[in-house]
């Protein structure tokens, strides 16, 4: 039997009246890398703020280390969070604090350790990605790639059980791209921790990924190993990997007739 | 029919939002007393804070109330000398910066320039999910980024305020004293003879602690309610000035009735 450390049991979620999971029903393995994939808007970072409790789902329940995590009271949650790290698709540094501040914040706020050590782990977190030399800088002298790698850096800083990822490619050179998609394969595995990465690039994903989830129209779509998925037969899943521009996902918006529209 | 159901329906929603900010705003100022305590535990934020909001606003208060105090000495006496009681002078100037025109344009200032600045950096920290990264840290941000804010606005207002009213009778004295010559005794005397402590300073200064109240709290709930968004965080920040603006003087009006009636 495999050990989920965090499961979706038949949770659905509305914004308002729009209707954005159905029903769905996500299953994430301790020490794994799993991701979510689908289009833009298709509620994936959703999925991440119902784990982490910013949101609660209208039906079913989102159970993480055997906690159901919308029945937790503000105390309980703030405990739960402690479990997890997240990184921000453009890093959410806060912007008043220098990179070492910024590192050290979960630290100060959640430890009393002395500030020798606090600052040997910083440094520790730092050197895992690659920027000890930047510490002290401010956020707005970092490029979009670097900024990442701090937020990456705050975001496992207290060591969480589960890091999750919204994003974490979007707008970086291929090289930056690299770089993070073998800091998530490594922090997660060194740390014995569990990833879950939103994201829309395939070739990232399928590359170091150990799970996948598809999401369209409010359901999953598909799921399995990225083996499994390239040589899915769904029309969704092909349409998805090899980009092509019309499929099950239509290239237009529902729209009137085209002839109508323009009144000839 | 249509149009009155319209109509109606309008005015139902505009009140209902108006009152659903109005208990929003009172939810985030009983969370910010709740989380004060976990905030005075990092008392540096709220020095900091105290240095941005009061001691970065010195500048505009103390030339403002300079030109005030002059502009009082002067108004002043072209009309007490009608009545040759341009000695009085030193107490018009007085009564009217501590009664009124120190808090109110205090406030009205620091509205603008602290108040302004508040809300801007807190809705663009809400817009770039720094508030939302400090929630998923288990960091509450009413205690770290709103309480600090918040006593910093408590403890600045009043001492800008008088600052205010005292700048502003050295403006009064500098134009009728050393520039029209009222006799300086006069000028002085007269103000420690009919400017009471408990009647008119400490209502001043209860005035100031009021306003400073107002101004923060409508500053900071304005940028934690700003929709993540440019437009959102121009908008509450407009919105920022005009309700301040307005809460001082409608809450100014209140006062005055029951203080000095």
């Amino acid at each position: 039997m495999t050990d989920n450390l965090i499961s979706i049991e038949n949770v659905s979620f509305a914004y308002g009246k729009t209707l954005l999971h159905k029903d769905i029903n996500m299953q994430f393995s301790r020490g794994k890398v799993s991701a979510i994939m689908g289009g833009s808007g298709c509620g994936k970072t959703t999925i991440l703020r119902l784990i982490g409790g910013q949101l609660q789902p209208n039906s079913g329940k989102v159970v993480v280390d055997g906690d159901v995590v919308h029945e937790q009271d503000r105390n309980g949650l703030y405990h739960l969070r402690r479990k997890m790290g997240m990184l921000f698709q453009h890093g959410a540094l806060f912007t008043d604090l220098s990179v070492y501040e910024n590192v050290a914040f979960p630290m100060r706020e959640h430890t009393d350790l002395p500030e020798n050590i606090i600052r040997d782990l910083v440094l520790l977190k730092l050197n895992a990605v690659g920027l000890r030399g930047a510490q002290d800088k401010m956020p707005a002298e970092l490029s979009g790639g670097m900024a990442r790698r701090v937020a990456l850096a705050r975001a496992v800083a207290l060591d969480p059980d589960i890091i999750m990822y919204d994003e974490p490619f979007a707008g970086l050179d291929p090289i930056s791209m690299a770089v993070i998609c073998d800091l998530i394969r490594s922090l997660n595995d060194a740390l014995g921790a569990t990833s879950i990465i939103v994201t829309h690039d395939v070739a990232e994903t399928f590359s170091f990924a150990d799970y996948i989830y598809f999401l369209a129209d409010g359901t999953i779509a598909a799921e399995g190993s990225p083996k499994q998925l390239m040589a899915s037969k769904l029309p969704f899943v092909k349409q998805f990997i090899h980009s092509e521009k019309d499929g099950p996902v239509p290239f237009h918006a529902d729209a009137p007739n085209y002839r109508t529209d323009l009144r000839l | 029919m249509n149009k009155l159901i319209n109509f109606f329906g309008n005015i139902g929603f505009a009140v209902r939002s108006r009152l659903y900010r109005l208990g929003a705003g009172t939810r985030l100022f009983f969370l910010t007393l709740i989380y004060s305590a976990d905030s005075f535990k990092r008392i540096h934020l709220t020095i900091r804070e105290v240095y941005f909001t009061g001691v970065l606003s010195l500048v505009i208060i103390v030339v403002s109330a300079f030109f005030v105090g002059m502009v009082l000495g002067l108004q002043g006496y072209y009309t007490l000398e009608k009545y040759g009681s341009s000695e009085a002078i030193g107490v018009l100037v007085a009564l009217a910066l501590v009664r009124e025109l120190g808090p109110v344009v205090t406030a009205l200032l620091f509205a603008g320039r602290a108040g302004t600045a508040i809300t801007a950096e807190i809705g663009l920290m809400k817009a770039t999910e720094q508030l939302s990264a400090m929630e998923m840290m288990a960091v509450s941000p009413v205690a770290r980024i709103i309480a600090p804010r918040f006593w910093a606005g408590m403890i600045s207002m009043p001492i800008l305020a008088t600052i205010f009213s005292m700048v502003g009778i050295l403006g009064g004295y500098f134009i009728a004293v050393l520039v029209i010559g009222v006799d300086e005794g006069a000028f002085w005397s007269q103000m420690q003879a009919n400017v009471d402590f408990s009647n008119d300073i400490v209502d001043g200064a209860i005035k100031s602690v009021v306003f400073g109240f107002a101004c923060t709290i409508i500053a900071l709930f304005e940028g934690f309610d700003a929709p993540p968004t440019a437009e959102g965080v121009s908008r509450a920040t407009t919105r920022t000035v005009v309700i301040s603006s307005l809460a001082v003087l409608g809450l100014d009006f209140i006062l005055t009735s029951f203080m000095f009636v």
